[in-house]
């Protein structure tokens, strides 16, 4: 008896326990709107926001190698896209969350052509500058309400359970959305490409990659999802102004999510905003203390622990829960067995 | 326009412009000397000034005294940080140094929050902030400014003088070129890394009090004199410490004109100066090629 | 003679792979001893021991009897150790006086300066304010052998000093460094050139696949031994 030619496995036991977890969950989350009150559903949309710029930022970061500290030019640019289209364009606000997503990619094509030009620490501060300008920019722009912001009255159609019911509903589509959709990225050859450019440039160069092409490909489906997130955190919370949509203090929420949780790897962004948001709800009455712990917990997971949380415990045990890689799976016989 | 104003215009930016130019000195030098860019940057100018604040404040130091008493202290706070935090985040990547001086950032900013609360102090400086030199009749500079001016003039002259002319310069750049051929020169890597902070942060320092006495401040302005700094050095060129000085003047002036126009607009012009370099001539307009 | 640095059963690894495996070697004062191999042999992860880079046990290397494994690379630059790096590694920011100036960092006392560097190879002489880069290879390697000099060692290794270099150029090498251990100098050789091994050194060993394969005097191994000890036959 020959042994069986080797397999290829795409699955782990782990994998296939969070894949039932999921769509377990993802059917509970659907049903929420007709049991759960109004502050956990809006709560959850909150969640759901960070989840995707934490899944984004990653993908921009921790695969493409571009490290950014500006991407809420892309989460202000989604807000007010959204307010254009729903107040100024007549289009249905709902709609226009994923209409704020293109247009954030649409204007990501030309700024990543001047941020380019730099590279390493100097790009991510390019990236912030670029997020300033936008808030400048927009803060001079009378009829959003300049500094001060404004409301968007596109839902004011809308009862407020349809309203909190249909945002969420949203939000859930885009926290178990983008995880399929990361994931299924990630395996795919243009995954594979990424990560052969965060090991080495030179050498996926040399392999025959573009990585000009895909390194501007990630920038602007992480701008996309940046949109996106921002016109749902808008749409949650119904009132926008450039501070808050463009305000510097986006980034190092993402980043901390991204870092504790574990930078480079799917898990680590949904564990890492899982940890933050309890985090904020339990300890923010604690205000500047709270974000120095946050600071410092960086600082000492950056040095210490660079795979993160999730880094840790998938040296430690091996789990894969969201495995990208494909592993050869061989059935090799025993010497005693028969071979004839 | 009359020729004054232009004038006039022109002077404001150009000290305006000197005050950046010694933020962005210390930038150009940590990224100069070891790829390292700093984020906390702006916050440790911040913190400077409240450190002035302080002493100000509580002990009635005069403002003077507070920039002589900063140096050394900046210098060591640099210093250790560096050998103690930043030297074990110096790799390849970018990511891991980002992270902790943004950390970093984050810890100033609201630790100067929970001392200071939000609101905007300054550092008097016996009424020098008012005192001006009239130059013609009609055109006149404050005192502050051109002190500033002369500072920063000082400061770019010494860096260059040091990095081109003296041991530790050459050390300085023999590191950056190639960390392991140093070692084997029998130069100390983390302690020169240590020193190229120490002496960032010194300037740091006393750009920081200068921007308590010619202004207002808050915990967390420490974003804007970063984004100013990197703005300068980018316009200038990288590479040569004269180029920064040249780009912080550059942008310090188109602020100006900025200003000029609409009072909304003169961050703006300068980014949009910023963009127009980085578009155009993206090596900065006085790059010093090596070698 | 004294001896001068002495390493017992050295062993090297890079995380979990083992390059060295017990290496004895010993050099005495004024030798000019020769390290031969093919590549990955663990020549420079040797030399990586030798000169700091790599950490070693405290005692697997002593060096004027103490014992120094485990001290930081800049630190044995002050105890008089240097090194002419493989494939140069000149400082491309520096001129080339500059570059030699680099090499008297450590501020250690000796027959070596500017002027007698300059003696040696008059060429550098000429183009002491060129970027150090822009010269030849042959060029830059008087500057590297010029720049470890200048540490006033007493202990240099050269790693590679013919590599990718003309005949004519090796040639003149070799003349300066006869001059250089006609002066005292204690002297490591490393060389891809097995011939040009064995005529300038007193001793070799060969090293193949992590071991030593094979020491002896030079003048006295045969071709056929060499052979055999470097590729592990």
């Amino acid at each position: 008896m020959t042994s069986t030619p080797p397999t290829i496995e795409r699955e782990t036991r782990a994998s296939r326990v969070t894949r039932r977890s999921l769509q377990a969950l993802f059917l509970v989350s659907v049903s929420m709107p007709f049991w759960a009150e109004s502050s956990t559903l809006r709560e959850f949309s909150e969640f759901a926001c960070l989840f995707l710029m934490a899944q984004m930022w990653n993908l921009l970061g921790g695969y493409g190698g571009l490290v950014s500290i500006g991407q809420q030019a892309y989460v202000g640019i989604g807000a007010y896209a959204l307010i254009g289209l729903g107040n100024f364009a007549g289009v249905n606000p709902f709609l226009a969350v994923g209409l704020a997503g293109a247009c954030a990619a649409l204007v990501s094509i030309p700024i990543s052509q001047i941020v380019f030009r730099l590279q390493g620490g100097y790009f991510a501060i390019g990236t912030w500058a670029m997020a300033e300008i936008f808030r400048l920019l927009v803060a001079n722009v009378a009829a959003v309400g300049g500094g001060s912001g404004t409301s968007l009255t596109a839902v004011r159609g809308y009862s407020k359970w349809a309203r909190e019911s249909i945002t969420f509903w949203i939000a859930v589509a885009v926290v178990f959305g983008s995880l399929v959709m990361i994931h299924r990225l990630l395996q795919s050859r243009f995954g594979l490409a990424l990560t052969a450019i965060r090991d080495s440039e030179a050498a996926s160069e040399s392999q025959g990659i573009d990585v000009r092409r895909t390194k501007f490909l990630v920038y602007v489906l992480s701008a996309a999802g940046f949109g996106v997130a921002g016109a749902l955190y808008f749409l949650s919370i119904l009132r926008v102004s450039p501070d808050a949509a463009f305000g510097v203090q986006w980034s190092p929420v993402i980043i901390f999510m991204v870092i504790i949780g574990g930078v480079g790897t799917i898990e680590g962004p949904l564990i890492g905003a899982i940890l933050y948001f309890a985090l904020s709800k339990l300890l923010g009455d604690y205000g500047t203390w709270y974000l120095v712990g946050l600071g410092v917990l960086a600082v000492i997971v950056t040095i210490r622990f660079p795979g993160g949380l999730w880094g840790f415990v998938e040296q430690r045990f091996g789990l894969r829960c969201f495995p990208v890689e494909r592993r050869v799976v061989a059935r090799i016989p025993l010497s005693g067995e028969d071979h004839a | 326009m009359d020729i004054l104003s232009v004038a006039d215009t022109l002077v404001q930016g150009i000290l305006l412009g000197s005050l950046y130019a010694l933020f962005a000195l210390g930038l150009s030098l940590m990224f100069g000397v070891m790829r390292l860019v700093n984020t906390a940057h702006g916050d440790l100018v911040i913190l400077a000034g409240f450190f002035g604040v302080f002493l100000n404040l509580v002990f009635g130091v005069s403002a003077f005294t507070t920039l002589i008493a900063v140096v050394p202290l900046a210098f060591a706070l640099g210093y250790g940080l560096q050998r103690g935090v930043l030297n074990r985040t110096l790799s390849r990547d970018p990511l891991p140094s980002l992270v902790v001086t943004f950390g970093l950032s984050i810890i100033i900013q609201n630790l100067l929050l929970q001392l200071f609360s939000a609101d905007t102090r300054s550092i008097s400086a016996g009424g020098l902030e008012s005192r001006s030199i009239e130059i013609v009749p009609q055109l006149s500079v404050g005192v502050l400014p051109v002190i500033v001016f002369i500072t920063a003039l000082l400061a770019s002259a010494g860096f260059q003088w040091l990095f081109s002319s003296t041991r530790i310069g050459r050390a300085f750049r023999a590191t950056s070129d190639d960390g392991e051929a140093a070692l084997l020169m029998g130069i100390n890597n983390e302690h020169l890394y240590a020193l190229a902070t120490g002496l960032a942060v010194a300037v740091l320092g006393v750009a920081g009090i200068f921007q308590g006495m010619r202004t207002t401040i808050s915990p967390t302005d420490g974003p804007a004199q970063l984004i100013y700094a990197f703005e300068s050095v980018i316009i200038g060129g990288m590479g040569s410490f004269w180029g920064t000085f040249l780009g912080g003047i550059i942008l310090g002036v188109a602020q100006a004109v900025g200003f000029r126009f609409d009072p909304g607009w003169g961050i703006l012009v300068g980014h949009l100066v910023f963009v127009a370099v980085l578009l155009i001539r993206p090596m900065g307009l006085f790059p010093r090629t090596s070698g | 003679m004294g001896e001068l640095l002495k390493t017992h059963q050295l062993e090297a690894f890079y995380g979990d792979f083992q390059a060295l495996f017990g290496i004895d070697f010993t050099i005495s004062q004024g030798e000019t001893v020769a390290i031969i191999g093919a590549n990955g042999a663990g020549k420079s992860t040797f030399l990586k021991c030798l000169t700091g880079l790599l950490h070693s046990p405290a005692p697997a290397i002593t060096w004027e009897g103490r014992p120094i494994g485990g001290t930081p690379a800049y630190q044995l630059v002050a105890q008089g150790i240097a090194m002419v790096p493989e494939g140069r590694r000149l400082f491309p920011s520096l001129s080339v006086e500059e570059n030699l100036a680099m090499g008297a960092y450590t501020r250690r006392r000796g027959p070596w300066a500017l002027d007698s560097v300059y003696r040696l190879f008059p060429v550098l002489q000429e183009r002491r304010r060129a970027a150090a880069t822009a010269l030849s290879g042959g060029q830059q390697q008087m500057v590297a052998i010029g720049r470890a000099l200048m540490a006033n060692p007493r202990l240099l290794i050269c790693d590679e000093l013919s590599l990718g270099l003309a005949p004519l150029v090796i040639r003149e090498l070799y003349r300066a460094l006869e001059l250089i251990t006609a002066a005292g100098m204690t002297v490591i050789l490393v060389e891809q050139d097995v011939a040009e091994a064995r005529a300038h050194s007193e001793r070799l060993y060969c090293f193949q696949e992590g071991r030593v394969s094979l020491t002896g005097v030079s003048r006295a191994t045969s071709i056929e031994d060499i052979s055999l000890a470097y590729f592990g036959v």
